[in-house]
């Protein structure tokens, strides 16, 4: 896995990007099953209006997740 | 690997047990509609139950499938893989890997989200590996079909190797074939998706030896999870986690491999079976409703008004129930005492019933909170407001979905203690479930008024600023920062290895579904009235035997005087009763025990008849204002101004007014923390399932309690 510096965090609103790799090995899991697989294509949707957690879209579908978690899934 | 049976150890396993009926275990991703196929195949013919030694509930129904043959289905937790992140997900692991269970299915249903099936088929995947027959429900295939989602089921049948029945769980299609599938006797999938790597074969192998299981997944699960299945003995542990180390395991590379691999399976297989014809659908109904409802001033004003008028429901409308209920509970106690007499009839009214009465009261109440729950939740809103308030409630050890329990506190903790359980991280809802008591609610209304109205004057400012309601204001905002404060002192002492996670899928909008609401809350009522009602009852019995029995002959000397006295000073009959309690109240055990304490309590500014109100509103607090107008013999206890006027006319020992401000205040900041409702405490047992934390509660609440009356009185005296 290759370090890459840009993450989920740093999406704008309505933004894409596709998923390099997870950085964090525990939260990885979880965000893997939840199908943030690398290769998979992610848009930043929307955020709660005090900036945090966000809420994205991968496989069609919408999760919400903090941003700390965010930052662990590093973009190509 | 030759292994030593020891005969003892193989005997005590309960494999003698013969199943009346088959077993069904329900089970796929939160959101898969699976708790409404669970409403569906069981109706009202469900059982809420606990699993062995956790706190997680166990719904278990009986499905009719013919007229002749029945089957058990088991309800479980949703979730989106079978390694489990939260200890509500560890249920599922204890029972599908422990084949001498008394749970452990004979077939599973799998629910999945047409609309989403990927996600979905990655738990479906992992079952299959288990070689457990199963059968695939095909949910929602109308939202799919409407998202345009194309399923050729036939051919997804074919490349699952599993029978596949397209339901729609919302209006019951497609139930009568799920039905007839699950009566049969199905074979166990012969397909495999998950290849177990070739170095760690040998080290497969031996655990499926020693653990004698059939399957090398369910070996492969004992290696990662063993420390989370409770059935395994520490000897079998340290066995494993030895083997772990030989070969140099290391979890989650392998789970995450493990997770891509599937993946990419199911996007291969779904390439034969799935058409998606509009791809960009982003612009949805549910998201343009989201810009409005999580907008930054629109989103916190739509919440608002939703809290309020949840609080407008449990308050107003409750009222009339409780009310009810109460009469109800007064005029069965009225009937039975006009027509029998002695210590068993006043156990059986004023301990049994009375305290029967205590539970009933609060169905309203649940019933009201739940039903506003379950549809927020079933719309889908819920996501929504833990959503906007997550970052605030995060800095205080609490998380976004802890403004629900918080927030009903106020109507009732006892509910709110039980919403608590949509937290699924255990350190987040721990801290919720104990901090949510300092939330002032309903019951401390009655004192906070009576006291109130003794020492603050009615007095307005600007014209409709009643001091009097500012000052009742005042204390709901104390019970606010108070439980803030407290959650975020815990947040630094509480540890856990469990993370924090936020991580959740953000439902679309939907209509509710009227039948789970309604079961919901039959479901919610039923697990209070008969868990937490034993403990009620259990103390409304030794309350009563407190108040109504004393030392010696103490109780019989008491009747003596007053009867004299009566004669003597030619009272009524009615005063003459109402000094009778009064008196007997004193001679009591309760009246000793106020007696005893009041050293301890001086220094709040309380005697020891308020030492006797303290004990018996824990029963409830509002028990409070019927205990002070018993000792001070009001007649009346429902009007606020006779008690006013007779705790004005109360003298102390030098003939001062012996309610000064001060007094009543330390009293008011004394209800404000204090843990004194038997049914909260019952709640968290039941909750926890352990008297840990009811008992750490009761001490910590009751000490702040205590400090802050201290403080209060010596400040002002």
């Amino acid at each position: 896995m290759q370090k890459s510096e840009k993450s989920v965090r740093d999406l704008k609103i309505g933004e894409s990007g596709t998923i390099c790799c997870l950085s964090d090995p525990e939260m990885s899991l979880k965000l893997l099953e939840m199908g943030c697989i690398p290769g998979t294509p992610v848009k930043l949707n929307s955020k709660a209006p005090l900036g945090d957690p966000i809420t994205i879209i991968v496989n069609d579908y919408t999760l919400s997740l903090r941003l700390d978690e965010a930052a662990t899934i590093k973009l190509k | 690997m030759a292994e030593l049976i020891y005969p003892g150890e193989k005997v005590a396993v309960n494999t003698s047990v013969q199943k009346p009926i088959a077993q069904i275990a329900l089970i796929g991703n939160p959101n898969s509609g699976k708790s409404s196929l669970f409403n569906q195949l069981t109706g009202l013919n469900q059982k809420v139950g606990n699993f062995p030694g956790v706190t997680v509930d166990k719904k278990t129904g009986i499905c009719q499938l013919s007229a002749q043959q029945k089957v058990r289905i088991i309800d479980l937790p949703g979730t989106y893989s079978l390694y489990p992140k939260s200890l509500d997900e560890k249920v599922i692991i204890d029972l599908l890997y422990n084949q001498q269970s008394e749970l452990y299915p004979d077939l599973v249903i799998i629910t999945a989200d047409a609309s989403n099936l990927k996600r979905n088929l990655l738990l479906f995947t992992q079952l299959v590996d288990l070689q457990i027959p199963a059968v695939l429900a095909l949910n929602m295939m109308d939202v799919a079909t409407k998202e345009g989602v194309k399923i050729n089921v036939e051919q997804l049948q074919q490349d699952l190797g599993v029978p596949i029945v397209p339901v729609n769980a919302r209006n019951g299609s497609g139930m009568a074939a799920l039905k007839i599938l699950i009566s049969q006797q199905l074979p166990a999938p012969d397909r495999t998706f998950f290849k177990i790597p070739e170095k760690l074969e040998g080290l497969v192998h031996q655990i499926r030896q020693h653990f004698n299981l059939q399957n090398d997944y369910l070996a492969w699960h004992y290696l990662h999870q063993f420390k989370n299945l409770t059935f395994l003995s520490e000897t079998d542990k340290t066995y494993i986690a030895e083997l772990l180390q030989q070969y140099e395991f290391n979890s989650n590379t392998l789970q995450a491999n493990e997770t891509i691999g599937r993946y990419t399976q199911i996007n291969e297989l779904l390439l034969d079976s799935v058409r998606v014809e509009k791809p960009d659908n982003n612009e949805k109904f549910s998201n343009r409703l989201d810009q409005i409802l999580t907008h930054k001033v629109w989103g916190y004003l739509i919440f608002f008004t939703v809290l309020f008028m949840m609080f407008q429901a449990i308050f107003a409308w409750a009222t009339y129930p409780m009310d009810l209920i109460d009469e109800g509970v007064t005029a069965v106690n009225a009937f039975i005492q006009s027509h029998f007499d002695g210590p068993l009839i006043s156990l059986l009214t004023e301990g049994v019933i009375a305290g029967l009465g205590g539970i009933l009261i609060f169905i309203p109440q649940i019933a009201i909170l739940f039903a506003f729950i379950a549809i927020l939740e079933e719309t889908g809103y819920m996501a929504r407001v833990t959503f906007m308030m997550d970052k605030i409630m995060r800095k205080f050890g609490l998380n976004g979905k802890s403004i629900v329990p918080l927030i009903s506190g106020v109507a009732c903790a006892v509910p709110a203690v039980m919403a608590a359980r949509n937290i699924d991280n255990w350190k987040d809802r721990m801290i919720t479930i104990f901090v949510t008591p300092l939330m002032s609610c309903s019951a401390r209304i009655p004192v906070y008024t009576v006291l109130i109205a003794l020492v603050v004057p009615e007095k307005y400012y600007l014209g409709f600023l009643n001091l009097q309601g500012m000052v009742l204001m005042g204390l709901y905002l104390l019970g606010f920062i108070a439980a803030v404060l407290s959650a975020w002192v815990m947040k630094i002492i509480l540890k856990t290895r469990e993370r924090s996670y936020f991580i959740m899928e953000f439902p679309v909008y939907k209509m509710p579904r009227w039948k789970n609401v309604g079961l919901t809350i039959i479901e919610k009522v039923k697990a209070f009235v008969f868990e937490a009602g034993k403990v009620i009852i259990a103390i409304s019995i030794i309350l009563w035997v407190m108040a109504s029995y004393g030392p010696g002959e103490r109780m019989a000397e008491a009747e003596q005087t007053i009867q004299q006295q009566a004669k003597q000073y030619n009272w009524s009959p009615e005063e003459t009763e109402i000094r009778l309690s009064s008196e007997k109240l004193e001679s009591s055990y309760a009246g000793v025990f106020g007696h005893a304490i009041e050293p301890v309590i001086r220094p709040l500014g309380f005697d020891w008849k308020i030492g006797i109100a303290l004990l018996t509103s824990f029963a409830a607090r509002e028990v409070f204002v019927g205990t002070m107008s018993t000792i001070y013999s009001v007649g009346d206890s429902e009007n606020i101004k006779t008690i006013k006027e007779k705790l004005l006319a109360e003298k102390d020992d030098a003939g001062q007014v012996f309610f000064t401000p001060a007094r009543a205040f330390s009293l008011l900041i004394f209800y404000v923390f204090a843990m004194q409702c038997m049914s909260t405490l019952a709640v968290v047992y039941r909750e926890t399932k352990s008297w840990q934390w009811p008992v750490m509660q009761l001490i910590y609440m009751s000490g702040l309690a205590y400090v802050c009356s201290f403080i209060v009185y010596q400040l002002f005296k």
